[in-house]
């Protein structure tokens, strides 16, 4: 879910920090259940998935189920189509998402729709999941009510090839919650650009798109940028949606890692999802640092 | 799994110790106790009469008072009415987990689950995962044992065939204009995102059997399923083919207008569906298939005696004419139609067929869930 | 404009087709059948329990853990407050579903005994790992919370007065960021009643796993609980805001005095 809508309230670096330099004796003993707690809860599944990925089944180190999940055409397809879909409905999430903020930033702090927009914004972002699968096959199924109205003006959508329960389905009801997620990343930085900035570049004389071109743009840049990322990362880890809506036999990664490891008895494939688990980590974790280092960028204007 | 591969000694050996201690200490305990008051160990027991007779088997079982079963749903060939029935008799609580899993999901909580309170008592699978798992079962015989034919139980027991039924083809006439009833018309663009099986054929059995159907119907045999794997490779590939599981809302709702199935599921749908839309059920014209699925007791069985008690039910006549009510073939059919003991109202029920199919061997069945599991995702990417 | 009409047809259309299709029943008439159905199911309510005991576990747990972390190390080891954030944000470069098979895995080898101990019930399985993905927002809320307030001039105060390390967590400290502890604990118990991935792989019947199976058997049922289900996370999340702003006024207030 939008767990990591959580990254936007980005936290500006406390000044007691850099004073008192050190750490007093003894005092590190306050954070060792946390720590511990971390170690055991986070590192015991996480541990389990890397050996199980780079051991066989007798626990002799392979290469084989990584390698596995470059040369089957299944799962390298799975693969395809999970980046894909992130891809897509960031971009998506994306475009329709600053569009939306910047309608609702330019009609003013104190006007309704803000408020209205804003508190939505809240609430579907975390309107993802079984919940929002059931409400798009309730709309666009073959019975859904979008379906039954469209069908009164004449458009058949189930003989368009149109089918809530695939991929297409799938993207559609991704949206629904990366542009609201969207939304609320990007509006801060919205906000940030002063309109004394804009004075000043009218005044001496710029357009409108020279103003976008030269300074509204290189300031949002780095926080579109990282906003596309976080929905990006949002969307690859994904699962319960595309659950809901399709079933395990989603041929997207995190229904082949639960196809695998919930195993056919014929062949002992739990490594392989593993490994697909392992990859998945990389993914994230590469948009994670990429995003960190945007973050910073993006809050140098924003003071 | 892999649970059963992997040596996990360096990790756990500590634990193992405590546990080994704990547990001979426990066994020692229960041992003296079980001496002391004359009870049985259900969960070694073969059959009702070895472990002192059903109304000890009844009365062990009531002290349990939970029943795990998994992957029983509640439209399928009556297990619902087989739930409460079993409760109101014998007041014991039933738990159906997953009731809309697949064998091998069934399977899967037999072994991870261990010994575990959660754990499934009993399971009901297909042909296949019986035969592949039969260690993770224990030996009973049901006093009706020896009314179910040699061809459909395990010599030792482990496991025998409970009900069965034909492949079929449901249909939303709704939302088809013309309801296909052979394999062949369903290749036909007509039926462009139309046709779904119930679930995956690599981990369900019904599905599993939808493909071997559909073998029969292209030049296949029971020998040879993989025409059936073709066929549904260029229903796939067509696009006539829905990844969408036929479960009973995807039905209701429409995603699935064209279901395979068991005819037991399909007919129960008509009925459920019957103020929304027809739903037809049509055994195909090119394909006679059918299938027993087999019952089974688990041999790690939190409540060992309530889950012999619910087999003594199942194939009970009472319960052989359940499942006969929700258009199953109970595997005792044709003993209970010569003594009389069958419900004759429920049997005018069962769906026509006009060729009565010839059921696989066992080695038929493994050749095919074999090949399955190979080709089967390739075939669909 | 135009971007406003299509956002409302697009965001409101599913939320009024969920809510019609809701109201439309077996029998082809309209009415309340789906919702009358949600009382006489037993599974439902049963797993329902199970959630709720397993959100307010999770709660309390991410509460006693977190909170006093925060505040140690806004106090005590200030140079330490990137790393410990860093960690606390790790969870989500881990996707449930790994997480899910990590566990998985873990079961299969853990040894009779101990996976009697923690697996044989959701409550011991599903905890705490819920308490680990809870963590990047739990801590940082907290920490938003913890750093708005006074916090060395209020513990020194309330130790010279002779209080202990608990009176100044759980009287001078907690009611003093219950705003930041009520988003923490709400974004938990958001987060344990929409968690299906993990507790549906590792076979337990929790409030959103009964949805999912109650939505392959009857739709109409399965989509009027989610119509429930977002209207009570909204119901929630106003609360909460409401709740917060009572407080922060009556820190204003108290400022004027």
């Amino acid at each position: 879910m939008g767990s990591v809508a959580v990254l936007e309230q980005s936290l500006p670096e406390d000044p007691a920090a850099r004073r008192r330099r050190g750490i007093p004796r003894g005092a590190w003993v306050g954070i060792v259940p946390f720590t511990l707690y971390v170690l055991v809860f986070l590192g015991g599944p996480l541990y389990e998935v890397i050996y199980g990925a780079f051991t066989t089944t007798g626990g002799s180190l392979t290469w084989h189920n990584f390698s596995q999940t470059f040369s089957q055409p299944e799962y390298r397809s799975a693969f395809e189509e999970s980046l894909k879909i992130s891809v897509v409905t960031s971009l998506l999430g994306g475009f329709f998402g600053v569009w939306l903020a910047c309608a609702v930033v330019t009609a003013g702090p104190r006007s309704p729709l803000r408020r209205i927009v804003g508190s939505g914004a809240g609430v579907l972002a975390y309107f993802a999941g079984v919940p929002l699968a059931f409400a798009f096959i309730a709309t666009l199924g073959r019975y859904g009510e979008a379906t039954t109205l469209l069908g009164h003006v004449g458009i058949d959508l189930g003989a368009s090839g149109f089918d809530i329960s695939s991929l297409t389905g799938v993207e559609l009801a991704y949206v629904y919650f990366q542009v609201p997620l969207m939304v609320l990343l990007i509006t801060p930085a919205l906000e940030g650009l002063r309109p004394e900035w804009r004075e000043a570049a009218t005044g001496l004389g710029a357009s409108t798109f020279g103003y976008i071109r030269h300074v509204a743009a290189p300031v949002l840049a780095p926080a579109i940028l990282g906003g596309l990322l976080l929905l990006f990362g949002n969307a690859f880890a994904a699962y319960a949606t595309s659950y809901a809506l399709v079933g395990i036999y989603v041929n997207l990664v995190p229904g082949w890692i639960q196809q695998l490891i919930s195993g056919n008895v014929l062949v002992d494939e739990n490594g392989i999802g593993l490994a697909l688990g392992v990859e998945m980590i990389v993914v994230i974790a590469v948009v994670m640092v990429a995003y960190g280092l945007l973050q910073r960028r993006a809050t140098r204007w924003l003071r | 799994m892999s649970s059963d591969h992997r040596q996990p000694a360096k990790r756990t050996r500590g634990m193992a110790l405590a546990v080994v201690v704990a547990g001979t200490l426990a066994i020692a305990l229960a041992a003296s106790s079980g001496a002391a008051s004359g009870a049985t160990n259900w969960s070694t027991a073969t059959s009702a009469t070895s472990g002192g007779g059903l109304s000890a088997l009844i009365k062990a079982a009531k002290a349990e008072g939970t029943l795990n079963v998994i992957a029983d749903p509640k439209n399928w060939a009556d297990y619902g009415v087989e739930i409460s029935t079993f409760e109101k008799l014998y007041g014991i609580k039933v738990n159906d987990e997953n009731p809309l899993g697949t064998s091998q999901q069934e399977i899967t909580a037999v072994q991870d689950l261990g010994s575990q309170s959660r754990a499934p008592d009993v399971v009901d699978i297909g042909q296949s995962y019986a035969l592949a798992n039969a260690s993770l079962f224990a030996p009973y015989k049901v006093a009706e044992w020896s009314d179910i034919p040699a061809a459909n139980k395990d010599p030792q027991g482990r496991w025998w065939n409970d009900y069965g039924g034909y492949v079929s083809i449901g249909c939303n006439t709704s939302i088809v204009k013309v309801c296909p009833t052979s394999f062949a018309q369903m290749t036909n663009p007509e039926y462009k995102n139309d046709i779904a099986l119930d679930d995956p054929p690599t981990t369900a059995n019904s599905a599993f059997s939808g493909v071997w159907a559909a073998a029969l119907a292209n030049g296949g045999s029971l020998a040879n399923i993989q025409p059936g794997i073709t066929f549904f490779q260029t229903l796939h590939h067509d696009g006539n083919f829905v990844e969408t599981p036929g479960l009973p809302a995807a039905i209701a709702s429409g995603q699935t207008p064209i279901v395979i199935d068991w005819d037991y599921n399909n007919a129960a749908e008509t009925g459920l569906n019957k103020a929304k839309f027809k739903w037809t059920v049509a055994i195909p014209t090119d394909a006679s298939f059918a299938a027993y699925y087999a019952a089974a007791i688990n041999v790690k069985a939190p409540d060992p005696a309530a889950a012999r008690l619910w087999e003594e039910f199942l194939f009970s006549p009472k319960g052989q004419n359940i499942w006969l009510e929700g258009y199953a073939r109970p595997i005792e059919l044709p003993t209970m139609i010569k003594s009389g003991s069958v419900n004759k109202t429920f049997e005018k029920l069962l769906p026509p067929v006009a060729v009565a199919a010839k059921y696989p061997t066992q080695a038929q069945v493994t050749a095919a869930e074999a090949l399955i599991a190979k080709e089967w995702a390739a075939s669909q990417s | 404009m135009a971007i406003l009409v299509l956002a409302a047809i697009f965001f409101l259309g599913p939320l009024i087709s969920a809510i019609r299709f809701s109201l439309e029943q077996t029998n082809g008439k309209d009415g309340l059948g789906n919702y009358t159905q949600l009382l006489h199911n037993a599974a439902l309510g049963g797993s329902l329990v199970t959630s709720l005991e397993i959100a307010a576990l999770t709660t309390a747990i991410m509460l006693a853990l977190m909170l006093p972390t925060v505040v140690w190390v806004r106090l005590r080891l200030p140079r330490l407050a990137l790393l410990v954030e860093s960690i606390s944000v790790l969870p989500i470069v881990i996707p449930p579903i790994v997480m899910a098979a990590g566990l998985a895995t873990l079961q299969s080898h853990a040894s009779a005994g101990l996976s009697n101990l923690i697996f044989s019930s959701p409550l011991t399985a599903l905890t705490p790992v819920y308490v680990i993905l809870a963590m990047p927002f739990a801590y940082r809320s907290l920490d938003v919370g913890v750093r708005a307030i006074d916090l060395r001039t209020l513990v020194d105060a309330a130790r010279s007065l002779g209080a202990g390390w608990t009176t100044v967590l759980g009287r001078v400290i907690l009611p003093n960021v219950r705003t930041a502890v009520l988003t923490a604990a709400s974004l938990t118990v958001a987060l344990v009643l929409a968690e299906v991935v993990i507790a549906e792989t590792l076979l337990y019947t929790t409030y959103p796993v009964e949805l999912v199976d109650t939505g392959q058997a009857q739709l109409g049922v399965a989509v009027a609980l989610s119509v429930l289900s977002l209207a009570i996370t909204w119901m929630l999340l106003l609360a909460i805001s409401f709740i917060g702003n009572r407080g922060a006024s009556r820190a204003r207030i108290g400022r004027l005095l």
